[in-house]
């Protein structure tokens, strides 16, 4: 596979060489033809923003909003600095696809950042990536003096009054920072922080200057749509939910890993990829879209495809494309506490509700968890949680409330039976 | 207070952000500083900040916002164990339970001869290899056993 020919893997098509993630492996493929072309013809930036319409990419960060869209927000025409931003702070439980993208695709991502700075009119990019994987980091920057060398980062690029520069920052340990106005803080020095929006980052973002942020297997997407078209794309996955996309996939799973497939995949083919369930055990819940999504039971699961208006229509998110999968040896009570304490350790502490809710949901869970539970402990987290949802300024509140939620909705009789009998049904 | 080399380092951070916004190499000034110096006491912020110029309160709440600070002492090893959920499904727990036993410390709490500091973490990003932990921040350790991880522990000297 390569980057020359339309193929089903979009972002993963160098594991299958010996040296994925250099700059000659991906050259060797096609990479950076791209880049070149749309600079060198000097290629309208509207046209491109028109394939990535057509393409019909969807942000693959969490919230699937349209890529195309996106960009089209950006005052291209304003003059003065614009930057264009990669959010590859992956710490949504679950998650783990960009890390390999770092890994073993660099310079997709890095080709995918410069077209954007074409089009967005952006000189300077910066990519953000999560504190804990240091080694991705150091791939990253060699993969970036590797591009300089080359002549795909840095001034004047083929020969043409094009300049773009590419840099690495380091996070340091806050999920709250894969928020993307805490991100933009965050590159600023400051505490991971969210604004308040509007002002959305397109008009006010980095230093207070035209941004536009994407995930880092969003922007890797790229290359791939300009050099084959978004119809190409489109056509890959379906109808609103175009191409292929990275699914992590994690828990109970014979084979744990990153599974590139297009959109639209039945969830039981993706299962069965990864081997199937542990043990030959029977499949309880899957939360399909890292820890922040609702979690489904597996029957409902194994009705599903995987793409955005599936699994939304089944009460869920697609969001990362994190599918944590859970065999009937769980104790939902446990799994749901361990979530909660989650959301109580990273939020930021700037709203109320968030900051007090999340602490409050996780001592109730965990007295539950524990023998102590009272029997008005159900309707009173979900008075909780309710009372999170939609009052805060970022989705961190949303993210904390919807699990708690959607554990009572589908695995209420686990909980009831704990309050009851001071044990697990498990 | 820092090395040549460490400066040379916060050097190259500070260049990569507007001449206006050398604030932006804070983290990583700070990330730095530790390295060299095992944990971030109130002086070697200061000095960090004042590097940069700016306020060493703006500092502060960097290095006591992101979880990766330390603004106490730790061991000469720090191992952060994820234990989040995906983690927890495949073993985390034993894992925990295992180096608390073999350290005779809890999560939080450091060995008497400062060798060892235990964490517990939140999601490093790399669930598909659980049960993991990260050793002085830097050097991602996967798919853990409790073999590997007494392996581990003999090589830290």
């Amino acid at each position: 596979m390569s980057l020359l020919k339309p193929t089903p893997k979009v972002c993963s098509w160098t594991r299958e060489f010996d040296n994925p993630g250099s700059l000659a492996t991906y050259v060797a493929n096609g990479g950076y033809q791209a880049l070149r072309r749309v600079v060198t013809e000097k290629v309208p930036g509207d046209a491109i923003i028109a394939e990535l319409k057509t393409s019909a990419l969807r942000g693959r960060g969490g919230a699937g909003f349209p890529t195309g869209l996106k960009w089209s927000f950006m005052p291209r025409a304003f003059a003065g600095d614009k930057y264009i931003v990669c959010n590859s702070d992956e710490g949504e439980p679950g998650t783990f696809k960009d890390r390999d993208i770092l890994r073993y695709n660099p310079h997709q991502l890095i080709e995918g950042m410069a077209i954007a700075g074409y089009v967005l009119g952006a000189r300077v990019g910066y990519n953000y990536i999560h504190g804990e994987i240091w080694d991705c980091y150091e791939i990253f920057e060699a993969a970036l003096k590797e591009a300089r060398e080359a002549g795909y980062l840095g001034d004047n690029l083929f020969g043409t009054d094009f300049c773009f520069q590419l840099h690495a920052h380091h996070g340091y340990g806050a999920y709250i920072c894969g928020e993307e106005t805490a991100l933009l803080e965050s590159i600023e020095g400051k505490k991971g922080q969210p604004r308040f929006k509007p002002p959305f980052p397109a008009s006010f973002g980095l230093y207070g200057k035209p941004t536009t942020i994407n995930n880092t297997e969003t922007l890797a997407s790229v290359p791939w749509i300009v050099q084959h078209g978004g119809q190409a794309f489109l056509e890959l996955g379906k109808p609103n939910n175009g191409g292929a996309k990275l699914f992590s996939v994690s828990g109970h799973v014979n084979r744990p890993g990153n599974y590139e497939v297009p959109l639209g995949t039945p969830f039981a083919e993706l299962l069965a990829m990864a081997g199937g369930v542990r043990n030959g055990r029977k499949l309880k819940a899957v939360i399909p879209g890292g820890s922040s999504a609702p979690v489904l039971p597996g029957s409902i699961m194994m009705d599903c495809t995987m793409d955005f208006d599936s699994i939304a229509k089944a009460g869920s998110m697609l969001g990362s494309g994190a599918v944590i999968v859970m065999d009937e040896t769980v104790c939902m009570v446990r799994a749901l506490e361990r979530l909660s304490y989650f959301y109580f350790e990273e939020s930021c502490g700037q709203c109320t509700p968030c900051r007090e809710g999340t602490g409050w949901m996780y001592r109730i869970i965990h007295r539950i968890e524990h023998g102590q539970g009272r029997a008005e402990d159900l309707d009173l987290l979900n008075s909780v949680a309710g009372g999170i949802g939609g009052h805060t300024i970022c989705a961190l509140g949303d993210a904390a409330a919807m699990p708690v939620q959607s554990f009572l909705k589908h695995f209420g009789d686990e909980f009831a039976y704990h309050v009851e009998h001071k044990r697990c049904m498990v | 207070m820092l090395s040549p080399e460490s400066l040379a380092a916060i050097d190259a951070e500070v260049a990569k952000y507007p001449a206006e916004q050398k604030q932006s190499a804070v983290m990583s000034a700070l990330r730095i500083a530790q390295t060299e110096k095992g944990w971030l006491r109130p002086e070697l912020i200061e000095y960090v900040a004042e590097y940069l110029g700016m306020p060493a309160i703006a500092a502060y709440e960097v290095a006591t916002f992101y979880n990766m600070y330390d603004t106490q002492p730790v061991g000469r090893h720090k191992i952060t164990l994820c234990t989040n959920l995906p983690c927890a499904l495949m073993g985390a727990g034993e894992i925990a339970d295992h180096l608390k036993q073999k350290l005779g410390i809890d999560f939080g709490e450091t060995t008497e001869d400062g060798r060892f500091t235990l964490k517990e973490g939140e999601c490093m990003g790399a669930c598909g290899d659980a049960p993991l932990c990260l050793h002085n921040n830097h050097a991602m350790h996967t798919h853990l056993t409790p073999e590997k991880v007494d392996e581990l522990l003999d090589k830290l000297k």
